[in-house]
């Protein structure tokens, strides 16, 4: 891989005694969009939680352009061009759509302000539902809604990489498709890169250019995309496309090769 | 009739009052999820450094007024780094006996101080006995200037939370303080802010509240008259809290007048109760649920 924008080398983290990650290692390049799958507990939260700064890890280091970033303040680590789509959406509920995006830009300085506003109607231009609800509490909005909002305040940021966390959670499979359309949009049309943390590797790996597969705190493989779609064990175990053996019978414990 | 007014106005000005010290209640309520047991004894002391302002240095009334809001701003902030961010993340437990220990710790420290002491102090006032006729009501300079104050008071705050991007960002941090974070919100300098804003708005009230009382060592106990407040109005919303105090200041008023002795004292807790029982979530209770 080329021009790697993001590094991470061997990160370890644990909530208190509970390790969640076990020595991680993986790459993004620039412009690229790498996603990675896991089933739930695997760690794939912990891996952007620990990106970003809101944990620390406890063992390796986290290459930004080059640069270690691990154990910095969160704050900083947005300035420099890292924002997070947490899990869940975390919107700010008794804020205005509009205020939620403008504290997208809250580490942006003052005199950004028309640019702010420029962006704010771009962002519009790719969600348009909450141009129309700009002024309403985004507690009022539905979770699609409030997951493209979610994903505009990080845009606001400014990001030369974006985290998104299991963007496609509590959506249906359409809406989850028109938002992977917008963030393949986003990654093309801005270059942004997007480091896409997922349960439904089907959609992640249609999007997707690179993945990785993270069991139990680990890395267990990685491959480009169109590569992974094809494996037997991913083919299983992550899209459920069962492969019936030469007499049609399978057996019903198989154990993962990861070949 | 007109006196039954006349007791509304009063229990107005006493309202704004309760209602001040509820919303620096409900603010620290709202940012850090800690119920700050020293608001009253901020309060008390702003009013001794108001005291100190006008007669020990000779400051105007309202120049010591404003004075003594800007020290309360930065003593707020100091008590904030220095107390409560060592117990970030302690048990809500532990927090709360450190406000506790912060409001008796202010009270003896200002027995100790030669010029405060225990006594009771009369805070002069330019506007001190004045009195204005509007029809048949008689309303005291003191009471107008407590409702106007607060007024600007709230007026103030209300373009700090609405208007300015720090003040966004104060309401944000309340609501998610986790998103905070994410969005690179320096969450702990605002609560410290918080924290500042809440004792100048106690101080404020305590400035307001001296010319009808006296500036003591003990008037921090008004503080517990502001709970019942910050309850009925729904803890954790400022409009809440400002409704909140004026209802307790009026019920107060008309109920040690028209009700036997002693009912004036407990009639805020009784309001309480009957608000706890039919609307558990007060007045302005927030009750957003988070979607899945």
């Amino acid at each position: 891989m080329t021009d790697v924008i993001l590094q991470l080398n061997n990160v370890e983290s644990a909530y208190g005694p509970v390790k969640a990650i076990r020595g991680v290692s993986l790459k993004v390049a620039r412009g690229s969009i790498v996603t990675v799958l896991g089933a739930n507990g695997a760690g794939k939260s912990t891996i952007l939680k620990t990106i970003s700064g809101i944990i620390d890890p406890q063992k390796g280091s986290i290459l930004y352009h080059g640069e270690p970033i691990q154990k910095q303040d969160p704050a900083w680590i947005v300035r420099q061009g890292i924002a997070h789509v947490p899990e869940g959406r975390e919107i700010f509920p008794l804020l205005t759509v509009r205020e939620n995006l403008l504290m997208g830009a809250y580490t942006r300085p003052l005199g950004d302000k028309a640019a702010v506003e420029q962006e704010i109607e771009q962002v519009y231009g790719y969600f348009p539902i909450l141009q129309e609800r700009a002024g309403q509490p985004a507690g009022q909005l539905s979770g699609g809604q409030q997951q493209m909002l979610a994903i505009s305040r990080a845009l606001l940021a400014r990001p030369t990489i974006m985290l998104l966390d299991e963007p496609s959670l509590g959506l249906s499979p359409k809406l989850t498709h028109e938002i992977f359309e917008i963030i393949k949009r986003i990654n093309r049309e801005r270059g942004v890169t997007i480091l896409l943390v997922e349960q439904n590797a089907r959609v992640a790996l249609k999007y997707a250019d690179y993945g990785y597969v993270l069991e139990v705190g680990r890395i267990v493989m990685e491959d480009p995309c169109s590569v992974l779609r094809e494996k037997e064990d991913v083919k299983e175990f992550y899209l459920g496309i069962k492969d019936s053996g030469v007499r049609g019978t399978r057996r019903w414990k198989k154990k993962k090769t990861w070949r | 009739m007109l006196q039954f007014l006349q007791l509304v106005a009063s229990g107005v000005a006493q309202g704004c009052i309760y209602g001040l010290i509820a919303l620096g209640f409900v603010l620290i309520y709202k940012a850090t999820e800690t119920v700050n047991f020293a608001q009253g004894d901020l309060m008390m002391v702003g009013g001794f450094l108001g005291l100190t302002g006008t007669l020990a240095m000779g400051m105007p009334f309202w120049a010591a007024f404003f004075a003594a809001l800007v020290v309360m701003l930065f003593f707020g902030m100091a008590l904030e780094r220095a107390v409560l961010r060592p117990l970030l993340g302690q048990p809500a437990f532990t927090v709360v006996m450190a406000t506790i220990g912060i409001g008796f710790l202010a009270r003896g420290i200002v027995t100790m101080i030669p010029e405060w002491g225990t006594d009771t102090h009369v805070l002069p006032v330019p506007y001190k006995d004045q009195v204005v006729h509007v029809g048949g009501l008689v309303l005291s300079m003191e009471h107008i200037v407590i409702v106007a104050v607060t007024a600007m008071l709230i007026l103030a705050l209300y373009l700090l939370f609405k208007h300015t991007k720090i003040g966004i960002a104060m309401q944000a941090t309340s609501q998610n303080q986790l998103a905070a974070f994410y969005m690179g919100i320096p969450v702990r300098r605002i609560n410290m802010l918080v924290w500042g804003i809440s004792a100048a708005v106690s101080a404020g009230a305590g400035l307001l509240l001296a010319p009808i009382t006296f500036v003591h060592a003990n008037m921090g106990f008004i503080g517990l008259k502001a709970f019942p407040a910050a309850v009925v109005g729904g803890f954790g919303s400022i409009p809440g809290a400002l409704v909140g105090g004026l209802i307790i200041g009026v019920v107060e008023t008309l109920a040690g007048f028209y009700l036997p002795e002693g009912f004036k004292d407990v009639a805020a807790y009784i309001v309480v109760l009957i608000m706890l029982a039919v609307k558990p979530n007060g007045l302005f209770g927030e009750n957003l649920r988070k979607k899945v």
